[in-house]
């Protein structure tokens, strides 16, 4: 009763997992390919159903431990869907926010070519591809591999700040391009720390070890 | 000498203690023993007079008349079956059927009046029985007969089956009968085919018991089935039982009679206790644990 | 949507004066698991006996109010008639002892005096042990007595034993309380997988066992049906103030 519960479940975050990366990839790809239907594919169509997929996910997880009483792995893997399902429906909004700034961009002439920019959106869905693939195996090093990599998302989007910077020093009409360019990536990044985030919840549920907030680098912290 | 400050010696209590515990443990042995020796004595004391009796002879032939050696308690025995047989078809169907409504119904008027006057036809004398049954059986056919010591001894025998089925049957737990009434079982179905199999080894324990007791039963035959020296197999009329051949022949002035009487004894000592014994196997093997 | 498999209109019972239970109402949907809960006391166990009639043993037992069975009125034809249509499994097994476990299986059939041919005998035995999930364990020694058998394989012949009789509804009268937990979880899986075949009443005491295998869960409290819903909703977002003190264990 419990297992086929748990297993409807994983069923269930993980059709959520894809919905939130193929919105994501189809963000990315319409500000970079210029193409309408996509963007507007992610806020209209995708956005309410990871929404409702939220929901569906919390009303999941609160029955199961109503009736269930789940104890140990369960416990924690039930607690982790949970949290990935809120995390995932902000990945769906920041998702929706680059389209958003896509829309806006298309319709203007491009500031600069795109290098940064899609270098960190492939670096970031490789990243929450990863996290989900870690969460299926129950795979704690893979995870561990994907928190490593945050810090790499972090800089690129320093770099892309510095240079843009620059633009908006010397051309005061580049701003308003420049502030959705720098959002875009504001929004990747969020999206790199959440699929870290995610990471972090794997390996809890996997080994019980908690590494957030680099716990792991003050041992003598007490847990929390 | 210990103290723990209250003013008593701990240590010289205990011994007392100890000492008072098995003086008690000693005593209780000892009229336990002594309450077997009146048993002892009997079995013993017959045994000794009457085994030298016992022989094949014995057991097959008839009596033979005034002052001829030899002779049998064969009509004796056989008699003794044919009375406790009557007395059994008397006793069972009425004492189960009894038993049944007792165990079924705990309160009421009915009830309660039958389970009044089963205790005191257990205290009635058995002479007193006898003479009942020789009232309504002897006088109305005109002649002593089987039938009539069978009517007295199934009369005596009764609330000794009425007692045990309606005790077996209330140990029966309650839930079975549930089981079977949940099931569509209509009530008198579920008496017959659950609640007596499942009682039956304490039932049959009390038929035992019963006919153990009414076997050496001699006050109610003396004026009912009265006795006969010929084997006889018609139940209206007189028939011959162990219990009187003792009291005719012990009561005798003739020495060859009085050796059978002993024969007679040992017969139906062994055959009491023998029943008595096959009562204990059968509740064992066959009372059902719930 | 099917029709319930039972109704319960406006129904009290009563003992003598003291009143069991008050106006309950309610419908039980076919092939689902119905948990009844409450605190000792509340009528549950009475409910369920009022079903197949079982609470008519009781001197001064009388009730008002209606029952329909299918449509059938429980209390104008014979109770005979519903009690081979409803079977009923109790708190303690109580396999009949003088009986084989084949002879326990088909008990229904032959304490009634309905005579089946071998080949079917046979069947309903093996189909019935077989859905009780415990043909497996016993099918070598069937013609023996079942007095072998542990609590919860006891247990598990009284469902066989009820299950034979293809009865519409199976009382399940705190089936669990007098087993251990791993016998406990045995049972509780099977009812979940009988539920597929037969509509389901269990009364428990457990509320974590009612939320853990019931579709339904019906609240009795002193003999008022207070609540009655989806088990998912009952134990996540409770109606009455009264369901939520119990659950959250503030009384019972």
């Amino acid at each position: 009763m419990l297992e086929e519960r748990m297993t409807e479940l994983k069923r269930e975050i993980v059709e959520y997992a894809g919905l939130v990366e193929a919105m994501i990839e189809k963000a990315v790809a319409g500000l970079l390919e210029k193409r309408r239907e996509l963007l507007a594919d992610v806020i209209e169509k995708d956005e309410p159903k990871a929404n409702d997929l939220e929901i569906v996910i919390d009303d999941m997880c609160t029955a199961l431990i109503a009736q269930y009483q789940p104890k140990a792995k369960d416990l924690r893997t039930v607690l982790m869907i949970m949290k990935m399902g809120n995390d995932f429906e902000r990945i769906g909004d920041h998702a929706v926010n680059i389209a958003e700034s896509g829309i806006f961009l298309m319709e203007r002439p491009p500031v600069k070519p795109y290098v940064d920019v899609p270098r960190m959106a492939e670096i970031t869905v490789k990243m929450l591809r990863d996290g989900i693939a870690a969460f299926i195996k129950e795979d704690a090093a893979l995870a561990k591999s994907v928190c490593e990599r945050d810090s790499l998302v972090d800089s690129l989007r320093v770099q892309i700040l510095r240079e843009l910077i620059t633009y908006m020093i010397s051309d005061a009409t580049t701003i308003e391009r420049c502030l959705h360019i720098i959002r875009v990536s504001g929004n990747l990044e969020r999206i790199a720390d959440l699929s870290t985030n995610m990471c972090e919840d794997v390996i809890f549920m996997v080994e019980g070890r908690v590494i957030k907030h680099h716990h792991e680098d003050n041992p003598s912290e007490k847990g929390r | 000498m210990t103290s723990d400050g209250r003013g008593y010696s701990a240590d010289r209590d205990v011994g007392t203690r100890i000492l008072r515990d098995s003086l008690f443990r000693g005593i209780v042995v000892l009229l336990s023993g002594l309450s077997l020796v009146p048993l002892v004595l009997i079995l013993v004391y017959i045994t000794r007079n009457g085994i030298s009796a016992i022989n094949w002879d014995f057991l097959i032939s008839l009596p033979r008349p005034v002052g001829e050696a030899g002779g049998g308690i064969s009509n004796a025995l056989a008699g003794t079956a044919i009375l406790i047989v009557l007395a059994c078809m008397v006793a069972i169907p009425l004492g189960i059927g009894a038993g049944i409504f007792l165990s079924e119904n705990r309160c009421g008027l009915l009830p309660s009046a039958v389970r009044l006057f089963a205790n005191v036809l257990q205290g009635i004398p058995s002479i007193v029985i006898g003479i009942v049954a020789y009232a309504w059986v002897v006088l109305t056919l005109g002649r002593f007969s089987a039938l009539s010591g069978g009517v007295a001894l199934g009369i005596m025998m009764l609330p000794v089956v009425i007692k045990s089925t309606e005790e077996t049957l209330k140990l029966v737990p309650n839930t079975l009968r549930e089981a079977s009434l949940a099931l569509g079982v209509p009530y008198h179905r579920t008496v017959l085919k659950v609640l007596l199999p499942a009682g039956l080894g304490g039932i049959m324990t009390g038929v035992l018991i019963g006919v153990a007791r009414i076997g050496g039963e001699t006050a109610p035959l003396l004026f009912t089935a009265f006795g006969s020296p010929y084997m006889n197999l018609n139940i209206l009329k007189p028939v011959a039982s162990l219990p009187l051949v003792i009291f005719n022949y012990a009561t005798s002035p003739y020495p060859e009679w009085h050796s059978l009487a002993w024969g007679a004894s040992f017969v139906l000592v062994v055959l009491v206790l023998g029943l008595n014994l096959v009562a204990k196997a059968v509740t064992r093997r066959w009372t059902v644990r719930f | 949507m099917d029709s319930p498999v039972l109704t319960v209109e406006n129904f009290s019972a009563y003992f003598g004066e003291h009143k069991v239970l008050d106006e309950v109402s309610l419908a039980i949907p076919r092939n689902k698991l119905t948990a009844v809960m409450g605190p000792s006391g509340c009528g549950k166990t009475t409910l369920i006996r009022c079903i197949n009639r079982m609470h008519e043993l009781v001197p001064g037992a009388r009730v008002t109010g209606r029952m329909l069975l299918a449509g059938l009125d429980v209390y104008t034809v014979n109770p005979i008639v519903i009690r081979r249509k409803v079977g009923m499994v109790f708190q303690k097994p109580n396999p009949f002892p003088t009986m084989s476990i084949y002879d326990n299986v088909i008990a229904g059939y032959t304490l009634n005096g309905i005579r089946l041919e071998r080949g079917q005998r046979d069947r309903v035995v093996e189909e019935s042990l077989k859905k009780a999930a415990l043909w497996n364990e016993v099918k070598d020694n069937v013609h023996r007595r079942g007095t072998f058998l542990s609590g919860g394989q006891q247990q598990r012949l009284c469902i066989a034993r009820a299950l034979s009789m293809a009865p519409e509804i199976l009382l399940l009268d705190e089936p669990t309380s007098a087993l251990d937990p791993k016998a406990t979880s045995h049972i509780e899986e099977l009812m979940v997988e009988l539920k597929n075949d037969v509509t389901i009443i269990l009364v428990t005491h457990n509320t974590a066992q009612a939320a853990r295998v019931s579709d339904l869960t019906a609240f009795l409290y002193l003999g008022e049906l207070v609540e009655f819903g989806p088990t998912q909703k009952l134990f996540t977002v409770p109606v009455d103030r009264r369901t939520e003190e119990y659950l959250t264990g503030k009384f019972g």
